[in-house]
Formats: structure tokens, C-alpha cells, sequence
């Protein structure tokens, strides 16, 4: 991020001038006839834009230079996963056969299309170690929901849904808003001085009434719950079960399974591991994967493969939870995941996985000492800092963050997790070579060092960024949420 | 396959290669790569590699992809008349070399607003759009689509009511957003009732009365409706008022709000819809876009990311994203909606289209499918056999009748190389002989005139 304009980027409607057109269509050639009564129709749309494409091209283009991108640069939001999007993906998707696929085709028509989702769930498969993937759900929320919808759905069969679901501390807010949408009420589980659950706490609090333990793996500390497999006994054991948030996937993939560590039930978020383009907030993909006992939940309809090598939707499953969506999921964004999996290989995947953490680890190594460490355990693809160093100088993480932008980097995520106050959690993906991360720790210790000698250089950062620090409450405490004349 | 040794192993996406992963060994202070994994159990990690395809070049697998994608039929080849809820409608160019930009492409959430003012301005922007097309006040960031939509929509009607227990979905809502919305609701103790419709294909306002008890919290219909007819908002909104119930209008086919009367001319509370229509691909069903718009009064009970204007500390102009303690980023279980990735660039998408097409276009756009589609309608109705079994007003779609099963009467306008219609009996009892058909701005005078003769040809033989 070196060239980035002051934003003098009026609106698009601020660009409109009476009887500008961007567009032709071809004239009409039937007849004309009052096909409709006037009293359905509406008058002009009042103050929509007229501009051409010119105005268009312009308008949008200086907008993107607004932004700055995992193109351009590390993009280190802790937990997001922002690696390189290969446009081999994009190529592919707007392949014609799939791109004008029509939804409610019969599946004769379709087979190039049920073939891919059958070929990317058995890979999905093949990556979580567990029997069946479901493909609908468009991100990772909606796959945490569910999820959950199933292991209710599974209880409720054996007679009892029983009333809680356990989250700990360190989890993403999506966790407990899905579980409560899904008709639970959440239950708290404290960290340890490690970051990670106690075997102990989560003995004592997994009682008949719980319906599972969500958790990330690892945690947003990006520490590995060593005891992942003890956690699925002691839920079992009780008749619970165990969700995985599969958000922080690529720092394991390749290297071990959810499957094989007794986990239930994970969601992937595609648009993290699987590089389909974040495209500025999505769209995502988030298919879950379920152990043997959840299968009949499933959402329908399923992707099944005939012995004569055809495909079908199978609508067939009386105990699934129902359809989750409208249609097949997010299917170009599965176009996308798949091409990247095959791109990768199985090496690659695990290459993945061995290079995010050394990347992140890297970063740990060089940074500590200058910014402090609250949970000191051995982490994996994300490294999680706070501002207790800073705060004497009263300099905090918004500043450290916002003077980042003044050096070209995106910031890491900060505040979050929320059992680190002040935290600074940084993932730079295997993406980055090593010049950038050099590059970026070199920043971040600059940062440091003006925190000590030029502490209000970086509270008044950003200084260089198309606009400046936002009046963030003015904005919430009188809502301008559109445009008007 | 053994484990392959990390330093030796290449990759075209991972930059850093043996020596880079030597020296930074070296700056952690281990002597593997492996040492950083000791925390992950040995009795769970994998001893050999994935049993998975690949790696492939770009070579291999564009071959595979481009022979998979041809093997499906679809408008590539043939002539389509499909719609209900996924409509092929004209894409300008300058759309996807827009969306190809990497700026836009390959930023995430705009969380860090001084650096992601391109994002949060076209948010703004397509907010404002969403709020023009709908005579709404409030429009979000944008949702997964028109069913999750929907969903939302029943949700946030029931907080905003309170103590209500039923939900009143019209039976011409999209079947398939109803069956998401009762997949959404099924812990939450909530209750749909479905009203039909009557001959003319619109909402039986006699049975809708009957089922506006004062436990119904909303009241949801569709315009145009499954069956392509265009509702009467003002006959749905008196019933709903009367019982005290949220309005919900949900919108299929995005471009008819170019030329009917919008939602919030009636006085509905919550437009909510899918987008793909304004320009998007139908690419078998996703990505989509989902958007809501509502009275200001419900602007803090709104699920999603809002996207508000304020200044920044010289005073200039800026976006922020806004009003988050409804999110699940902060109000965690309490919040509005789960929630947090949505379909930012499909948004994006729309807006650029509804820019380019502008007040003129969308207006015409309009006009070319309801004339289209009366066209075609006025053709097949002087043609014996065929029957439009609905003759409430339509906008660009509509149910065909015929004495034949609809499967085999498509079937032989697919042997002719059109994609005549859905048929309708996989969503409704009792209609094995009807089918949809759509008609877009992309449909020609002798399009229509082939399906008709192709029609014909098939309910004579």
C-alpha cells in the first residue's frame, strides 16, 4: 500500500446529471400494449442515478484505490486468514457451463455440476476424516448454525435436546449467537492461564443438560487444545457432543483430522483456508462435516452418486433438519475451493499448514520482547499480543493499529480474543514471504520504539491514510445509513 | 504416500522455499518445522499425506474443470426460460472487470475504515439503492441471499412484536425460502401458517383474514409471487394491520421493482429479497445476494452489517461501519442475527449494475419483461391445449398448463434445445401439468415465437 488517494470520491449519486445513460438495451420488438394497469406501476424512480459508463468506470475504480488488499500486501486480521487468491479460481468459475447453470436445472442437465459438489465433498472428506460434508451453508456462521441444528435435531430424536451449549471464553461471537438461534442457551467455559480448557472445568460443567462443547481449534490464540481427544471422551461419555469451529483450519490441515480427534461436527470457512476471494466481507462458503451418528441430520438435499457413475439430489432423508438455504449453497464459491485443493495437492495442503505456522511463529519470535505476550503457550498460525508494554506511554492498541496503516500494512485484528485486553492477534498466512514479514515486524518494532519517543505520532496515526481517524460514535449516535438530495 | 519433506517441497502459492524456511527456524530457535506442531497430539496427526488429487497445474486443470462444466446443459446452448428466484438477465461488461479488481477483491470486512473506504462507500451507496427500489428507509450491507433473507425478516419481526407465536407465509412465497425458514425456526417455538392463493394466482385474502388471529407476529408474501402474479399489497397490509402484524414484502425477481409500485409505497414494514437479478450470474444457485430494507423504527432490531456516514478528524466525509451492538462481534447470543461474513461483493455487483442501468435503464429493463412476457402469454393463450391456468397480472413469468406431464412436455423442448419452464409439481400437490416460465430483456421476438411453435409442436404430438 503506497499509492492510496485522499478520498475525494464523491457518491455515485452525486455523479448524476439529467439524461445520462450507461447502458443500451436492444429496442423493444413486440408490440406495445397496456399490459399492466397503472395503478401497479410506479412513477420514476426518484433520485436514481443517471450516469454513463465512463462516469461508472471512474467512479469505481478511484473507489478501489480507497482500499488496500490482500494483493497488495500482508493483510494480518488474526483469525480471518487472508492468503493470496489464486486467479486460476476466478477463471474457472466464470467457466460458461457453470457460470449460467441454472438452479432448479433437473439433475440430467446438471451433471457436470452435481459431479463437482460430489468431488469436493468426498475431499472435504477426505480432509476432516469424517463420513459425510454438507455444502449448503454460504459462510461460516450459517455453518454454525447448522451444526448445531443437528446435534439438537440428533438429541431431540433420542428423546431429550437437552438445554445448554458450552462455549469457552476465547470464542469467535458467532459461536454463541448460532447456538442461540438454534434454540440453546449458552453456558461460559473459563480459560486456564494457557489460554485453552481445563479438563476439569469442562468435567464439571458437562451435565445431562448439555448438548455439546463448540470450540475453535485451535483457539483464537492459535494454542492447539492438546487435550481435544479427552474432551470428546468426557462429552460422550455424557451423550454430548463435540462441535469444532473449523475457522483456524489452515493451521492443521494436512497434518491431522477433526475425525480422528473425535470432533462431531466442524465447519470450514472456505473463503479462509480454501483462498476463495473475501471480496471485502464475501461471499464464503462454510460446509460442515459430521461424524457417523449426525449423517441422518444432514441438511437436504444430498449429492449421491449412482453405481453407473450419474449423479442425483437426494431429497430422501426424513430426519434431516431441512433445506438451509434456497438452492445448492454457494456453488461458484465451492468452483473456486475445489480448483485451489486440486492446485494444491495433498502435499500442498499440507505445505499449507507447515508455512502459515512458521510464518507465524516467525513473527512470535521477532516481536516478543518488543510488544507483550499474554498467553506465553506454543502457538500455531496466529500470534496473539497486547498493549500492556505501550499502555504506560498511554499508546494503545487503536493507535499501534492505526499508525500500522502510515507504514502500508493492513492491522491484525485487535481486541479480540476477548480474554486478552488489548490484543493485538496477528496471522500472516503461508503466503507472506519472508521480505514482508521482515518488513512488517520491522514496523511494528519502529511502532514500538516511537511509542517510547514520539508516543503522540502514533495516538494521532493514521497520517497518511485517505481519510483519518472517524468520529466512529458520531456516526451510531445520529445514523446516516443512506444518501439523500 | 509418505510425508514429503517440508524444506525440499514446493509450492507456487507459498513464496517462502528452503532458505527462507532455514533462517527463520533460526530466528525461532528450533531446529523444525515439525518442533512447532509438538503441541498437536502425535496419536492424531497423519503419518502419510491426504489421499486426495493433485497437485495440478493450471494445464490439468482447466482440462478437467472445462470438460466437467461442458458435460451440463444449460443457456450456454440453449434457449432458457427459467426463473423462479434465479433469473438470467443482461450482465454489462464492465461488472465482473469491476469485481476482477484487486482492491476489491481481495480486501476483507471493511473493520479498519481509514484503510477500506472503497468498500464502506459502496455499501452506502447500495444501501441508498436498496432504500430508492423499495420507498424503504434502512437497507443493510446485504444478506446470503432471498431465503436467509426471509429468515431474518420472520426473525426480527417477532422481536420487534414480542409474545406472538405464528408467522403467516403465503403458500406462493418461494416454497424453498419458506422451507428455510421453517428449517431456521424449528427450536425457536414458532408456527407457520400458509394461505393459498385463488384463481387469479394471488393471495386468498378471505383465508389470510381468517388466519390473522392476534397470535400472528407477521404476515410474509411474495410479489411477484412464485406463480409469476403481481400481489395486492394494499389488501395484504389492511388484513396485517388489523391483527397488528409486521408487513414482510419479499421480492424474487429483483428488476420488477423497476417498474412496480415498491413495498414501502403501501406501507410495509420490511422489504426483503434476492438481488441475483441485477446482473448477477445464476450460477446454479450462488453466490446471491440477500437484502433487507426497513422503516426507520426497526432500524436497531436489523440483523447484518450497517454501513453509516460521519467525519473523520479533519472533518472530511467518511464510512464506518456502524450501529454494532446489535452484531454478534459484541452482543454475542443476544445479537440480531449470527451473522458476520455476507455477500459483500455480490453487493457490490448490484450496485455497479444499478448505477450503469440508472433510473432510464431499470425502468426499461421493466417495461421489456412485462411486454415480453404479454406477449408470449397473449401468443400461447389463443393456442389450443395450452392453458394460463392464473390470470392475475404478471410481471415476466408465469404458470403454463398443458394436458401432459410437465417433466415430458420439457423434455421434448430440450430435445429442441430450450429450457422451457420448471416444472411445478416438485413444489405443490396437484400440479404435474403446469410449469414456470420466465422472460427477460434477453428474450427476442423470435425466441418467443420458437418456444411457440416448439410448444405447439409438443402438446399436438
Amino acid at each position: 500500500m503506497t499509492t492510496i488517494e485522499k478520498n475525494s470520491v464523491g457518491l455515485i449519486f452525486e455523479h448524476s446529471k439529467r439524461g445520462r445513460r450507461g447502458y443500451r438495451l436492444p429496442a423493444l420488438d413486440v408490440p406495445e400494449t397496456d399490459a399492466l394497469p397503472a395503478s401497479l406501476m410506479r412513477s420514476e424512480i426518484a433520485d436514481e442515478v443517471e450516469v454513463s459508463e465512463v462516469d461508472v468506470i471512474r467512479h469505481f475504480t478511484r473507489l478501489s484505490k480507497l482500499n488496500v488488499s490482500i494483493d497488495a500486501g500482508l493483510y494480518p486480521l488474526g483469525s480471518c486468514t487472508m492468503k493470496h487468491n489464486p486467479r486460476l479460481n476466478e477463471e474457472i468459475a466464470r467457466t460458461p457451463g457453470f457460470a449460467l447453470s441454472h438452479p432448479l436445472q433437473p439433475d440430467h442437465q446438471v451433471q457436470g455440476n452435481l459431479s463437482l459438489l460430489w468431488h469436493i465433498e468426498q475431499t472435504l472428506m477426505e480432509i476432516f476424516g469424517m463420513p459425510r460434508v454438507t455444502l449448503q451453508p454460504v459462510a461460516g456462521a450459517h455453518g454454525e448454525l447448522t451444526g448445531i441444528l443437528m446435534v439438537h435435531k440428533a438429541l431431540a430424536k433420542s428423546g431429550n435436546a437437552r438445554k445448554y451449549i458450552l462455549i469457552p471464553d476465547s470464542a469467535h461471537g458467532t459461536n454463541p449467537a448460532s447456538a442461540a438461534f438454534a434454540g440453546y442457551q449458552i453456558k461460559e467455559l473459563k480459560s486456564n492461564s494457557r489460554g485453552t480448557v481445563d479438563i476439569d472445568t469442562l468435567a464439571a460443567a458437562v451435565t445431562e443438560d448439555v448438548a455439546a462443547l463448540m470450540i475453535t481449534v485451535p483457539n483464537t490464540l492459535g494454542v492447539f487444545e492438546s487435550d481435544i481427544k479427552r474432551f470428546a471422551d468426557i462429552l460422550h461419555e455424557k451423550g454430548a457432543y463435540l462441535y469444532c469451529d473449523g475457522a483456524n483450519l489452515n493451521s492443521f490441515v494436512g497434518i491431522a483430522r477433526p475425525g480422528d480427534m473425535g470432533i462431531d461436527v466442524i465447519h470450514s470457512n472456505l473463503h479462509k483456508t480454501f483462498s476463495t476471494p473475501h471480496g471485502g466481507g464475501g461471499p464464503g462458503a462454510g460446509p460442515v462435516g459430521v461424524s457417523k451418528k449426525l449423517v441422518p441430520f444432514l441438511p437436504t438435499p444430498t449429492v449421491e452418486r449412482r453405481e453407473d457413475g450419474t449423479f442425483y439430489l437426494d431429497h430422501s432423508h426424513p430426519d434431516s433438519i431441512g433445506r438451509v438455504r434456497a438452492f445448492n449453497g454457494n456453488f461458484n464459491v465451492l468452483v473456486r475451493a475445489l480448483t485451489y485443493m486440486r492446485s494444491m495437492g495433498p502435499d500442498g495442503l499440507r505445505r499449507i499448514a507447515q508455512i502459515a505456522v512458521l510464518n507465524a511463529n516467525y513473527i512470535r519470535a521477532r516481536l516478543r520482547g518488543s510488544y507483550h505476550l499474554p498467553y506465553d503457550a506454543p502457538s500455531l498460525h496466529e500470534v496473539v499480543f497486547s498493549d500492556k508494554l505501550q499502555t504506560a506511554k498511554d499508546v494503545h492498541t487503536l493507535d499501534i493499529a492505526k499508525r500500522l496503516m502510515d507504514y502500508g500494512f493492513h492491522p491484525p485484528t485487535i481486541y479480540f480474543p476477548l480474554i486478552v485486553a488489548g490484543a493485538l492477534m496477528i496471522e500472516p498466512t503461508e503466503s507472506e514471504p519472508k521480505e514482508e514479514l521482515d518488513a512488517f515486524c520491522d514496523a511494528m518494532i519502529a511502532i514500538a520504539r516511537e511509542c517510547e519517543e514520539r508516543p503522540e505520532l502514533v495516538r494521532s496515526a493514521p497520517h497518511t491514510t485517505p481519510v483519518r481517524r472517524l468520529d466512529e460514535a458520531r456516526a451510531a449516535r445520529q445514523p446516516i445509513l443512506r444518501w439523500k438530495r | 504416500m509418505p510425508l514429503p519433506d517440508p524444506l525440499t517441497d514446493q509450492h507456487r502459492y507459498i513464496s517462502n522455499a528452503s532458505q527462507d524456511v532455514q533462517e527463520m527456524l533460526e530466528t525461532i530457535g528450533v531446529d523444525s518445522i515439525d518442533r512447532l506442531f509438538e503441541t498437536i497430539p502425535d496419536d492424531v496427526k497423519l503419518k502419510e499425506l491426504l489421499d486426495i488429487p493433485g497437485p495440478w497445474s493450471e494445464i490439468e486443470s482447466r482440462r478437467w474443470f472445462r470438460a466437467l462444466a461442458s458435460t451440463n446443459k444449460t443457456a450456454v446452448d440453449h434457449l432458457s426460460f427459467l426463473g423462479g428466484g434465479s433469473y438470467l438477465h443482461y450482465q454489462p461488461a464492465c461488472i465482473d472487470q469491476l469485481l476482477l479488481r484487486a482492491e476489491f477483491l481481495t480486501s476483507y470486512t471493511p473493520y479498519q475504515p481509514e484503510v477500506s473506504q472503497g468498500t464502506l462507500q459502496s455499501i452506502f451507496e447500495y444501501q441508498t439503492h436498496q432504500c430508492l427500489l423499495t420507498g424503504l428507509d434502512v437497507a443493510n450491507a446485504s444478506l446470503y441471499d432471498g431465503s436467509t433473507g426471509l429468515c431474518e425478516a420472520v426473525l426480527l419481526a417477532e422481536r420487534v412484536v414480542r409474545n406472538r407465536k405464528k408467522v403467516v407465509i403465503a403458500k406462493s412465497v418461494h416454497p424453498q425460502y419458506t422451507e428455510t425458514v421453517r428449517t431456521y425456526i424449528q427450536n425457536l417455538g414458532y408456527e407457520i401458517v400458509e394461505v393459498g392463493w385463488t384463481d387469479d394466482g394471488r393471495i386468498d385474502t378471505a383465508a389470510l383474514r381468517e388466519a390473522c388471529t392476534n397470535e400472528v407476529f407477521a404476515v410474509a408474501v411474495q410479489s411477484p409471487n412464485f406463480l409469476g402474479v403481481i400481489e395486492d399489497y394494499d389488501a395484504v397490509a389492511e388484513i396485517a394491520n388489523a391483527a397488528g402484524a409486521v408487513k414482510i414484502a419479499v421480492i424474487a425477481e429483483a428488476t420488477s421493482l423497476g417498474i412496480l409500485t415498491p413495498p414501502g409505497e403501501h406501507g410495509f414494514d420490511i422489504a426483503v429479497g434476492e438481488g441475483q437479478a441485477w446482473g448477477i450470474p445464476t450460477q446454479y444457485g450462488g453466490p446471491f445476494v440477500g437484502f433487507m430494507v426497513v422503516k426507520d423504527a426497526l432500524k436497531r432490531h436489523m440483523p447484518g452489517r450497517l454501513v453509516g456516514e460521519t467525519v473523520d478528524v479533519d472533518g472530511r466525509r467518511a464510512y464506518v461501519l456502524t450501529l454494532a451492538t446489535r452484531e454478534q462481534h459484541i452482543r454475542r447470543g443476544k445479537a440480531t442475527s449470527n451473522i458476520c461474513t455476507n455477500e459483500a461483493l455480490i453487493a457490490l455487483a448490484a450496485n455497479i449494475y444499478l448505477s450503469l442501468m440508472g433510473k432510464a435503464g431499470l425502468r426499461e429493463v421493466g417495461q421489456q419483461c412485462v411486454q415480453k412476457a404479454a406477449y408470449l402469454r397473449n401468443k400461447l393463450h389463443n393456442t389450443a391445449s395450452i392453458e394460463l391456468p392464473f390470470d392475475g397480472p404478471v410481471y415476466n413469468e408465469f404458470v403454463v398448463r398443458t394436458p401432459f406431464p410437465a417433466a415430458q412436455i420439457l423434455a421434448d423442448l430440450e430435445h429442441e434445445k430450450i429450457l422451457g419452464g420448471i416444472p411445478l409439481g416438485q413444489f405443490y400437490d396437484g400440479h404435474d401439468n403446469d410449469f414456470l416460465v420466465a422472460v427477460t430483456e434477453l428474450h427476442t421476438r423470435e425466441h418467443l415465437d420458437q418456444f411457440v411453435s416448439a410448444l405447439t409442436s409438443a402438446v399436438s404430438s
